[in-house]
């Protein structure tokens, strides 16, 4: 790969990757508490049904999204021992911050698709559900949400200073 | 014992606790490849 491809990858990982963290942000800082006080007055039921199912398909996708491009860019980027891709992973020397940024974002997009997804689908009636089921589900995508939005702060650090002029201030 | 992650201020303190020591780790394997390597 060329600095000619490096571009268009950092540029849809940053553009797929606001789009996933930005609606995470919106389920975690905004959503949460507004379907609690909506539920409370009775009107929970249309966030429900045209909200929710629209935020949680650009949510999950842009998850992929970004991964895919985040793995593309590493894997264009030839480090001192190797592949990029493979060196970020295993965390060798340099690559040690931008690589736990990516296993930290791995971590958060199997969550996405794992539990916080499967456990929606229960949640806003897309798979049958008993009412206890549902109950739990709510709770198990709710943690699964909140833990993300706990990873995504360490996950930007890393990525906004891995692979930075500054990462030398940062980590040395 | 409460669980922070039900707070969203209790998550964002953890994240931001948890990046300390995250980047107390890279920090580590980064001087030693530096070292290793000089």
């Amino acid at each position: 790969m060329t600095a000619h491809t490096d571009w268009v990858f950092r540029w849809f990982h940053i553009l797929a990757g606001i789009m996933w963290i930005g609606l995470l942000y919106f389920f975690n800082f905004v959503n949460a508490e507004a379907m609690k006080e909506a539920a409370a007055a009775g009107e929970a039921g249309p966030i429900s049904k045209y909200v929710l199912p629209r935020a949680l398909f650009f949510f999950r996708w842009g998850a992929v999204v970004t991964w895919l491009f985040g793995a593309a860019l590493l894997g264009s980027y030839q480090a001192p021992s190797g592949n990029g891709f493979v060196a970020a992973f295993t965390l060798q020397g340099p690559m040690a911050p931008i690589g736990l940024g990516a296993w930290l974002g791995t971590i958060m997009l199997l969550n996405v698709w794992g539990l916080i997804w499967r456990n929606q689908k229960k949640v806003l009636g897309l798979v049958p559900a008993t009412d206890a089921e549902k109950a739990r589900a709510r709770r198990v995508a709710f943690l699964a949400s909140r833990v993300n939005t706990l990873l995504s702060i360490p996950m930007i650090f890393f990525m906004a200073t891995g692979p930075t002029s500054m990462s030398q201030w940062i980590y040395h | 014992m409460k669980n922070p992650l039900d707070s969203i201020w209790g998550t964002v303190i953890c994240g931001f606790v948890l990046t300390a020591i995250l980047w107390a780790i890279a920090r580590a394997i980064v001087s030693h490849a530096m070292g290793a390597g000089a």
